[in-house]
């Protein structure tokens, strides 16, 4: 095995756990080369990539954009707020227009789920999700389990809570696939409010108490509060939130054992965690951010390798 | 398929303490020396040879590294199959030394093309030099000839050069193989 499954990186969905077992060994190379003195490979010299972001995004784009240049490729940028979006042009108008350019592959984040999906069965360019509203971002699961992989040695058997916002996540959903293939169990807790309804029939714990949740699991993934997506009020207060699901010094001190605290960011610091802990030695939250230049130059080499010549 | 030897075992075990006698020649104790084997295969003989050297010529200081060229080679993507790397393992600061590359077979010259660039990304040695086990002669691409060599080979393209290692093969041979 030692190819992915797929053309595209739509979502953990499409994938296998072969697929991502040979992710995280590639990545495994490129966490070497990006700490080298000289941090850059020539593999991708003949490759464009266009990054395409219809929303708002700081860390996804410039770990990709950075993943992109580590590995020798032409980058192009391009905002939906600075384009001919804005005068109506189509999705498949631009991104073909992008095309004739001579672009091999596209990382798009798009508002609508499905957009990459879309997207892939209409153009002729390898397709890589990052992020689709409130459904996939496969780069940000794969990077959050092989941090876990890092740091425990290994997915399998693991206790994963996701906590927090659930049903405005495309991060949770993902990671709920992710750590299921890999042989993960799986929790997600939160207000009833944000957890979407049926969400047990993918296979995961629902909890709505955050101390139960906590002692449960080896490793918290606390997200983020989308304020933005938020289109009625899900909970009383901020306050409230974050006095029943935010997680303290006090609180982690208080476990019967030492669990692994990640965040995807950008933190809402004193939200959904305070400072100490997201400054802790448990949170591995900068960890994430280093891997997910390595987990991204792996999906973009692999995927690049099947682009024939 | 048909296969002849090359070298058998006792073979390969005087060119390789001839092989180390030549370094020790050139390198004297290899306090400005380090060795580096070129992954996948040159990892063995690279061994092999630190361990000669360490062993049988009680040389102390022996610095050995491994580098991966996977992703400095110039075939990506013009194959069938993707490229798989290997781990690159290099402890120590390249920068003004004088490095040896270790391979089991030199063909076509592209992979030491591609070790050149990716032994910059570690700083820039001193200079650096060429040993491999089988110079298969007449069949380069590249203006590369090694600095020391086990046995020079006329080999026609399509016959294949393997060279196996008792610890990972289970016997140390060459064999010329053709298809």
């Amino acid at each position: 095995m030692s190819e992915l499954s797929v053309n595209h990186l739509l979502g953990i969905k499409y994938l296998n756990s072969q697929d991502i077992q040979l992710i995280f060994e590639t990545a495994d190379h490129f966490k070497e080369v990006i700490n080298r003195p000289i941090k850059k490979v020539p593999s991708l010299r003949d490759i464009t990539i266009a990054n395409l972001f219809f929303e708002n995004s700081t860390r996804t784009k410039l770990s990709f954009e950075l993943a992109e240049k580590r590995l020798s490729a032409d980058v192009i940028n391009f905002s939906a707020s600075q384009s001919s979006v804005k005068k109506g042009e189509t999705l498949i108008d631009t991104v073909n227009n992008i095309l004739s350019m001579k672009v091999d592959m596209v990382v798009m984040r798009h508002p609508n789920p499905g957009a990459s999906v879309f997207l892939s069965q209409h153009v002729n360019a390898s397709i890589i999700n990052a992020g689709d509203g409130a459904h996939e971002h496969p780069t940000q699961a794969l990077l959050d389990s092989y941090s876990i992989r890092e740091r425990l040695g290994s997915v399998k058997g693991k206790n994963v809570v996701i906590v927090g916002d659930i049903l405005h996540s495309r991060v949770a959903l993902s990671n709920i696939f992710a750590l299921q293939l890999q042989g993960a169990n799986v929790m997600v807790c939160g207000p009833k409010t944000l957890l979407p309804k049926y969400i047990d029939k993918l296979g995961v714990k629902v909890e709505t108490n955050l101390r139960k949740a906590l002692n449960w699991c080896d490793v918290a993934n606390m997200l983020r509060v989308q304020n933005e997506r938020m289109d009625i009020n899900y909970f009383p207060s901020t306050r409230e939130y974050a006095q029943q699901y935010g997680v303290n010094k006090a609180l982690l001190d208080s476990l019967d054992k030492e669990i692994t605290i990640m965040h995807p960011g950008p933190i809402n610091r004193g939200v959904e965690i305070t400072s100490d802990v997201a400054d802790s030695k448990q949170a591995i939250i900068l960890d994430q951010v280093q891997n997910g230049v390595a987990v991204r130059m792996a999906v973009i080499y692999l995927l690049a390798s099947k682009i024939k010549h | 398929m048909s296969q002849k030897v090359l070298l058998n075992a006792k073979e390969v075990n005087i060119i390789l303490h001839r092989l180390a006698c030549q370094l020790i020649e050139n390198h004297g104790d290899f306090s400005e020396t380090v060795l580096i084997g070129i992954q996948p295969r040159g990892k063995f003989l690279a061994n092999r040879l630190a361990k000669i050297l360490k062993e049988d010529y009680r040389i102390k200081n022996i610095q050995l590294g491994y580098l991966d060229i996977t992703f400095f080679r110039d075939d990506f993507r013009r194959g069938e199959k993707t490229l798989e790397a290997n781990t690159t393992e290099i402890n120590f600061l390249v920068e003004d030394k004088n490095i040896v590359f270790i391979d089991d077979v030199l063909y076509t010259g592209r992979s030491i093309r591609a070790a050149l660039t990716a032994i910059q990304s570690f700083g820039r040695p001193n200079e650096i030099e060429l040993l491999t086990l089988i110079d298969r002669r007449f069949s380069r691409h590249l203006p590369i000839q090694p600095n020391y060599r086990g046995r020079q080979v006329d080999s026609i393209n399509k016959e294949k050069v393997k060279v196996l290692w008792k610890e990972n093969d289970g016997e140390d041979a060459v064999y010329l193989i053709n298809n």
